[in-house]
């Protein structure tokens, strides 16, 4: 049961997999109260789809609250819909109106295929944080926390960084498909940190490496990834990744680490 | 059977380390010989895997999600609990390991929590040395809070998302071993079953979630790092994934399964705003400290507020009844998690209820406002009050926020030894699935301790001992037991495939949880109980006929992966039941009507219950057999809890 006043028209993206083509199809969304979260409305759809004996829409989602990552909408032509610094699932349906018509689609990449209808494959992020996205230290045989202070300006700017939920939209929302704000975010978090420094210069160019192995393509300065992203994770992580990586590339590895002590 | 808890002998707080020396070890050039199985990549799972790839030892995950980094330990807000006494205000080992049991209403083993207590200090070690950005001070140290259930600051931090920053330390960990070529990662995976071979655990059955494919997959022993069975209620928050599965599974294997009635509510949650909702979201138990919690004092006005004819604000001073403050001079608002509870059930019960649905009561700022300035509390709780507003659409700021209690984190589990070994011998539980360290209440940031102790610090000593007394012979899915388990499986799942009723998988769920919720949920009667089980086994009955499950095997099906995971809960749903109806005492978050104090608070009875109830399968439809595990305590003296 809903109990809302809406009515919308959706246009939903289906694809039974990668190897079929795909299309979009028109469905009703009755009784839809503007408390509902965004996906709450798709399950008021689906429960009818399903009563109908029709196959639900998929789409992936899991925490509901904005930090697991997995939701992953293109809403009316925005990653994670119009709303800023939001994920789907803490969209809500009072932020669209009455009568409207509202276009879902997946995630478009190539390094992104799909799985199926609104779900695709972004295995891609964790091959590219396999690659390097780690300080090498083997559990065990640690210094003592507070053995080593950080300042807190650091602690906090290397935070903002790791607060990134690796969801996608940077990549959706850019007209190059690039994973670059993704990539940095996790270079610049640990580039920042005393922990991170004698593996600083391995990892951005491991990680890059990996980047471009799977299909993303380059940054154009355009700004979209900052704009969409739901952590608002800032365009300066690229800038950092950059320098770090033109170091790695211009200068030995023992004269960046002069340059840096 | 005979539980034996194998805690080792000697004094408490050398018991770990003693056992440590005393456990066999299997050198560095034979680790490569053993295979390893670990479910699930939460905080238990991935620190588990990471851990054991170091050690040598192949290792095979896996998880339901598209990433291990989506395990809903993600999501812990608050912190993580360590004795390390970096605020010289006093804390040790024994005071968390005391606040711990006492936190668990004396209903937790000992040896395992002063254990838990002992290894929390080496975990804030290991995360800073990940490049966790914890919380720090100008000086550039570390900083520390408070929270329930302790006089000191021993919480350590990340600013509201603790669990996502400890998560992925341990995620960059097991990547690092996946890169290795230690661990090798199956993600969209389900674990559907566990098999055994002459009662050991040697692999499991999972299901490809993209493909349908139903495979086996063999190791030396096998790991569930699967998390907790809140969303038995429907509606928690839990992410919608989280399940009992491969627990329960395991359980039907053989494990037994422990305090399954042990669950937590928490108080201060956004209530429910309509049939159509999925989850429940947090609202941090901080807030009590400013906020006031109230209701109308008469029913005849709520039905105004429910109306929506009359604002909150507009509600005289006089019609309103701060029932906590009331009932609870010393504590006032903030009460322990149950009392809060419960009290805001029975003002909903009385037709006092706020909101659109009635579920909810007031939690009101306008007096710290007034009295601090509206900036003051924005800096405080800012963050909070526009997640309220997101969600809500009402200004707390304005408005007094609406909140009602819901469940987030289940005690109970599966039984598990000191080595966090189950009842089959080289089946282990670690992390939230298993029973093993918070009694019937676990205390504020220490879920995230417990997973990775378990993962990190506890596994890789305990495991080894068992895998060095079973040898490194290769095992394979060559034997019988691989493939008839997988049969099981299959039909299984054809079983589910072939239900085409009239009512969805999710309208069961929704019931089920309605009727745990009311009748096994802050407040439980004997006679309620009887009816609860009634009404689940008719529940049961219906899904297997009427429910409809969409689609095939061999593709995405999400209706197939729900309609698995519900009929599971359905059946944790009665043995819950049975639980709570054998307890006849209240103890932390299990309140019986029957067993309570002049004052209302629980009322345990320790001369008849002072034991860990773990009960046993004996088949489809069949009573389950209870066994218990006496609890003894040396260390402390058992003692009412008291907040008048």
């Amino acid at each position: 049961m809903s109990n809302g006043n809406m009515n919308l028209t959706l246009k939903v993206w289906r694809q039974k997999n990668a190897q079929t083509a795909g299309k979009f199809v028109s469905y009703k969304a009755e009784n839809i109260s503007p408390d509902m979260s965004f996906l709450e409305m798709l399950d008021v759809v689906n429960e009818s789809l399903t009563h109908k004996g029709d196959e639900p829409i998929n789409f992936d989602h899991d925490c509901r609250e904005g930090i697991c990552g997995m939701c992953s909408l293109y809403i009316n032509g925005h990653p994670h819909g119009p709303k800023r610094g939001v994920t789907t699932c803490q969209l809500h349906m009072r932020t669209f109106h009455d009568g409207e018509t509202i276009t879902i689609e997946p995630w478009r990449a190539e390094a992104f295929p799909i799985v199926k209808d609104l779900a695709v494959d972004r295995s891609a992020f964790d091959r590219i944080q396999q690659a390097g996205g780690y300080v090498s230290v083997n559990t065990g045989g640690v210094p003592d926390g507070n053995a080593i202070p950080i300042p807190k300006v650091i602690a906090d700017e290397a935070f903002n960084s790791a607060t990134c939920i690796g969801c996608g939209a940077c990549v959706a929302a850019c007209k190059n498909a690039s994973a670059m704000l993704f990539v940095s975010a996790k270079i610049t978090q640990l580039g920042l940190l005393p922990q991170g420094q004698p593996e600083r210069y391995r990892r951005v160019q491991s990680m890059v490496a990996q980047m471009d192995e799977e299909g993303f393509g380059n940054c154009t300065n355009t700004g979209a990834c900052e704009a969409e992203c739901p952590k608002e994770i800032k365009l300066t992580n690229i800038a950092r990744m950059n320098n770090d990586y033109f170091s790695a590339k211009l200068f030995r590895q023992e004269e960046i680490h002069e340059q840096n002590h | 059977m005979t539980l034996d808890a194998k805690i080792p002998q000697g004094p408490l707080a050398e018991k770990w380390s003693k056992h440590k020396f005393d456990l066999k070890l299997v050198n560095p050039a034979n680790k490569r010989k053993y295979d390893i199985i670990v479910v699930g990549t939460g905080l238990a799972g991935a620190s588990a895997a990471a851990t054991l790839g170091e050690l040598g030892y192949n290792v095979k995950a896996y998880c339901f999600q598209d990433s291990p980094r989506r395990a809903h330990s993600i999501a812990a807000q608050g912190g993580i609990n360590a004795a390390k006494n970096y605020q010289n205000d006093g804390d040790s080992v024994f005071r968390l390991f005391y606040d711990t049991i006492k936190g668990g209403d004396y209903r937790a083993r000992e040896a395992n929590v002063y254990r838990l207590a002992e290894v929390s200090v080496n975990i804030i070690d290991q995360c800073v040395a990940q490049g966790v950005p914890f919380a720090r001070e100008y000086g550039g140290l570390l900083d520390n809070r408070s929270f329930g259930g302790s006089q000191v600051s021993r919480t350590f931090y990340a600013r509201g998302q603790t669990g996502q920053q400890l998560l992925l330390g341990a995620y960059s960990a097991l990547n690092r071993q996946i890169h290795a070529g230690k661990v090798k990662m199956y993600t969209r995976h389900e674990m559907l079953d566990v098999v055994t071979i002459d009662g050991h655990a040697k692999g499991i059955v999972t299901r490809n979630m993209l493909t349908g494919a139903i495979d086996t997959h063999a190791a030396h022993a096998v790991l569930l790092c699967t998390g907790g069975y809140s969303n038995v209620f429907y509606l928690s928050t839990n992410a919608i994934g989280s399940n009992v599965t491969a627990a329960w599974r395991a359980h039907k294997r053989g494990a037994l399964f422990a305090n399954p009635c042990y669950t937590q509510i928490h108080p201060t949650c956004i209530p429910v705003t309509g049939d159509h909702q999925s989850k429940l979201t947090l609202m941090s138990e901080s807030l009590r400290n400013d906020g006031r919690v109230w209701a109308p004092k008469t029913a005849a006005i709520a039905e105004q507020l429910r109306k929506g004819t009359l604002k909150a604000d507009q509600v005289k001073e006089d019609d309103r009844d701060y029932f906590l403050e009331r009932k609870y001079p010393a504590f006032g608002n903030l009460v322990p998690r149950d009392v809060a509870s419960r009290n805001a059930k029975e003002m909903v019960e009385e037709g006092k209820g706020v909101g659109g649905s009635g579920f909810a009561v007031f939690l009101d700022f306008a007096d710290a406002i007034k009295r601090l300035g509206e900036e003051t509390v924005a800096a405080k709780y800012g963050n909070l009050f526009d997640m309220y507003y997101q969600i809500t659409n009402e200004n707390p700021y304005k408005q007094p926020m609406r909140i009602y209690p819901a469940v987030h984190y289940t005690m109970g589990g599966l039984w598990v030894d000191y080595n966090l070994s189950t009842t089959i011998p080289g089946l282990y539980a670690l992390g939230e699935c298993n029973f093993s360290d918070h009694g019937a209440n676990r205390l504020g940031a220490s879920a995230l301790m417990q997973g990775l102790s378990d993962g990190y610090f506890v596994i890789p000593y305990t495991l080894g001992d068992y895998l060095a007394k079973i040898g490194p012979k290769k095992v394979d899915t060559s034997h019988p037991a691989f493939e008839q388990t997988k049969q099981d499986v299959i039909a299984h799942v054809n079983k589910l495939l072939a239900l085409k009723g009239n009512k969805t998988v999710n309208e069961y769920h929704r019931e089920l949880g309605h009727i745990i919720w009311e009748y096994c949920g802050m407040a439980r009667t004997d006679a309620g109980l009887r009816k609860a089980k009634g009404l689940i086994q008719a529940l049961k009955a219906d899904f297997w006929k009427n429910a409809i499950v969409t689609g095939e095997n061999e593709e995405v099906n999400a209706s197939l992966e729900r309609a698995g995971r519900v009929a599971d809960f359905i059946e944790l749903g009665e043995l819950m039941i049975d639980d709570a109806l054998m307890r006849k005492e209240s103890c932390g978050g299990h309140f019986r009507v029957e067993s309570q104090t002049a004052d209302g608070e629980a009322l345990r009875d320790d001369e008849n219950f002072a034991f860990v109830a773990a009960w046993e399968f004996k088949g489809e439809n069949q009573p389950e057999e209870l066994h218990k595990e006496p609890l003894t305590f040396e260390a402390v003296h058992l003692s009412q809890r008291n907040y008048a």
